[in-house]
């Protein structure tokens, strides 16, 4: 069984359609890139896929180990194992980095009929995974995200995904903002988090990110299709000739 | 746990109408007849076996009540109140006169224990956790009055007050055994004539705490009093006057809440704060009285005059509330500045939900020279409810110097609640310095679906975005109030988003 499977996906925002049948099928182990122009619909899908408010999904499903998605709340959806690295990750004042992640873990456990985890045995496993990201401790004390650098704030996502140990990762637009050395960084956390169970689904814009994670597939979306897949040769393709041969395809 | 997620698992397990304090004790009273009067006034007086200058002083203030209005000048709207529909005294009927806790109706402590609050004479050893960035967990006790209705039923760790001097007694009892203090002070921050609420007060308070602290004494624990309206139909009126002699400190906390009843009752408090030379007294309190059910029945209507005096130099008066309840909260914690370089604090978190109107903020009377002040208010509408910080910071000719800095904050949840910042500012010389930032948020969707992703619930992630927009307040709490308060914020907002 797939671990995820989006088949002919209908998306619309107030009125109008985005996502226009969009299929993609993800395996356990697999490491997926999503490519396409700003406007293509690539935080759409990450978005329906997590359960944003606001999307109508008017056609086609959406399968998680063979349950149906769309029919489990966010937080629940969470607690299953779907992870979504966010573009723009947002800043929660006066609450801070350690409280939020725990109050998260054990949310996510409950819904799962797992016992909560102590303070102290979070602390310790937190301190852990932050140490074997590079992440500094200091960090886990500063409110969420609140005075972040673009590279921290991407490190703190990194940070979320390795604590909650998901399913599936889908990671929109992670290299943005950054500069090579912040996206070294961020990269290496990721790669380090790939395993033969979790699947990746990296969405960029650009084929720079590729160099650092190398995917097993690649998609180019177009005005709110797949228009083409491949291997990774195909992001060198890309690199190459640019997204305008497939604006007619669309 | 973290304290937040704590918070949630707390609340989910109380499976009541939003209001967790809403039952009713079953006791025998003993009331006044019903409506106001001058014999209710003296039937009050006669009850606590008061001395005729507190009788005259009662009547007095009842004669001045009578000329005066209701003022209306407050964003908060009710029907009118008939003060002849009310009974001014209810007091829980003794089997006989108590000498110690054992002797309380044991219905009594049954509440106070359903209320979570201590009153045998227990230090508190629960291991609370503390708030996020709190102070670590430490065994300290405090010592409660807890009044019931119109009377203090239990006074606790009187012994060890006595042995550091202090006095912490209902004031009905300070009357009678120090009634040089008393009328010393009674008055002297809240004159009777003051405004409508107070006056009435003055007329018809049945109990409330007395404290003294002698100079150069720090109070050895947390002083607390819990109130605690349980009859129909009556009218609350506390009164409570703390007096930090030179030099000294305590930390005072209050309590409240009240069964869940259809019809709307009364609430109107007077506290006094006198502080002299280099005396600091901290004021904290945790308000929850109900606030009507979810379609805006019932609740009580609170009207309170809490003002601090620092009389003396270098003396320092803090209030921090946290306001969960009432229907009509009509409330400024004040400060007046008088000694040179004292100064004065007020820390509030105020939330209101479902159809309730809050109107609460604080004055800043800068009288004495280099006197500094320093608000922070959070305010948090949900639901239908109105919510209204007003605030006056003044400084007085000879002033100078006087600093001043406030921060109001609003969230807004939802669309049908509104939020309102009312400051007046008066500096009468040049040589003031005020300072004042206001900011109205909306909790912002991409916050809560952030946090949802992560695994919370909707009510789960409203909460911690809750908490950590009034963690500078909550930090100002003792750490016991913290706590409660925490749980009771996200109790407050349980049902404020869809
Ligand atoms: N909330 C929204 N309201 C209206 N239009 C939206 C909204 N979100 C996305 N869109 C539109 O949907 C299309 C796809 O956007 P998006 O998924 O963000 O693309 P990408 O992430 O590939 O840049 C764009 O045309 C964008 O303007
Ligand atoms: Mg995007």
């Amino acid at each position: 069984m797939s671990l995820l499977e989006v088949k002919d996906l209908q998306v619309r925002v107030e009125e109008r359609e985005i996502l226009h049948g969009l299929s993609l099928t993800v395996n356990p182990g697999e490491v997926h890139a999503i490519m396409g122009p700003n406007g293509s619909g690539k935080s759409t899908l990450s978005h329906v896929i997590a359960g944003k408010p606001g999307y109508e999904v008017t056609g086609g499903q959406i399968l998680f180990k063979g349950e149906d998605l769309l029919e489990m709340a966010p937080n629940e959806r969470a607690a299953k194992g779907v992870f979504l690295a966010f573009q723009y990750p947002v800043e929660i004042p006066g609450v801070t980095t350690w409280n939020f992640l725990h109050a998260a873990l054990n949310a996510q456990r409950k819904a799962r009929g797992e016992d909560e985890i102590s303070s102290p045995a979070f602390l310790k496993k937190v301190r852990e995974v932050a140490k074997s990201l590079n992440i500094p401790q200091d960090m886990l004390k500063r409110g969420v995200n609140v005075g972040f650098s673009g590279g921290e704030k991407k490190r703190n996502e990194i940070l979320q995904m390795a604590l909650f140990e998901p399913a599936v990762c889908i990671l929109d637009e992670m290299d943005s903002g950054l500069d090579i050395d912040a996206l070294r960084i961020a990269a290496d956390g990721v790669n380090a988090l790939r395993s033969p169970e979790r699947a990746m689904v990296v969405i960029t814009h650009y084929q720079r990110l590729l160099n650092y994670i190398l995917p097993d597939f690649v998609h180019v979306m177009s005005k709110g299709r797949v228009v083409k897949s491949g291997g990774k040769e195909l992001a060198l393709e890309l690199e190459e000739s640019g997204y305008a041969q497939f604006e007619d395809a669309a | 746990m973290p304290a937040v997620q704590e918070t949630v698992e707390r609340v989910r397990r109380i499976d009541v109408d939003q209001y967790r304090y809403g039952f009713e004790t079953l006791i025998e009273s003993d009331k006044a007849p019903k409506g106001l009067s001058e014999d209710t006034v003296r039937f009050i007086s006669a009850k606590k076996d008061e001395p005729a200058w507190m009788l005259e002083w009662r009547l007095e203030a009842y004669r001045r009540w009578l000329t005066m209005t209701e003022p209306t000048w407050a964003r908060v709207n009710y029907p009118k109140i008939d003060y002849q529909d009310l009974y001014y005294y209810s007091a829980p009927k003794p089997k006989k006169t108590l000498s110690s806790i054992d002797e309380i109706d044991p219905e009594i402590l049954k509440t106070y224990e359903k209320l979570g609050i201590p009153l045998r004479e227990v230090a508190v050893l629960e291991g609370v956790e503390p708030p996020p960035g709190g102070p670590p967990s430490a065994n300290r006790k405090i010592a409660v009055d807890a009044v019931f209705d119109s009377v203090s039923v239990a006074t606790t760790f009187q012994k060890e007050l006595k042995a550091a001097g202090v006095i912490f007694m209902p004031i009905s009892e300070a009357i009678r055994e120090h009634p040089e203090l008393v009328q010393k002070y009674l008055g002297t921050v809240v004159p009777t004539s003051d405004n409508y609420f107070a006056t009435l007060n003055s007329a018809v308070f049945s109990d409330g705490s007395f404290v003294y602290v002698p100079p150069g004494v720090r109070c050895p624990m947390e002083l607390s009093t819990y109130f605690r309206i349980n009859e129909r139909n009556t009218g609350q009126f506390e009164r409570t006057l703390i007096i930090a002699d030179k030099g000294s400190y305590v930390s005072y906390l209050e309590g409240c809440t009240a069964p869940q009843r259809d019809e709307n009752q009364l609430h109107a408090a007077v506290v006094e704060l006198v502080t002299l030379d280099d005396a600091e007294i901290k004021y904290s309190t945790v308000q929850n009285w109900y606030p009507g059910n979810s379609e805006g029945k019932g609740g009580i209507y609170n009207f309170v005059t809490k003002r601090g005096d620092c009389r003396g130099r270098n003396s320092k008066i803090s209030w921090t509330q946290v306001e969960t309840g009432s229907a009509i909260t009509w409330k400024y914690p004040s400060c007046i500045l008088r000694g040179d370089n004292s100064s004065g604090e007020f820390y509030s978190i105020a939330i209101s939900n479902g159809f309730q109107q809050v109107d609460s903020g604080t004055k800043m009377i800068h009288l004495g020279k280099n006197t500094s002040s320093r608000i922070i208010s959070k305010g948090i509408a949900a639901g239908k409810s109105q919510n209204t910080y007003r605030g006056l910071v003044s400084a007085h000719r000879k002033a100078t110097g006087a600093r001043n800095y406030t921060a109001c904050d609003s969230l807004l949840i939802g669309d049908k609640c509104g939020a309102h910042t009312v400051p007046y500012v008066e500096a009468k010389n040049s040589s003031a310095t005020f300072e004042h930032e206001a900011t109205t948020s909306k909790i912002s969707e991409d916050v809560l679906f952030y946090c949802i992703q992560r695994g919370l619930s909707q009510e789960e992630a409203v909460g911690l975005v809750v908490n950590g927009f009034v963690k500078d307040v909550l930090q100002q709490l003792p750490m016991e109030f913290a706590v409660e308060a925490q749980k009771l914020i996200s109790i407050s907002l349980e049902g404020s988003v869809g």
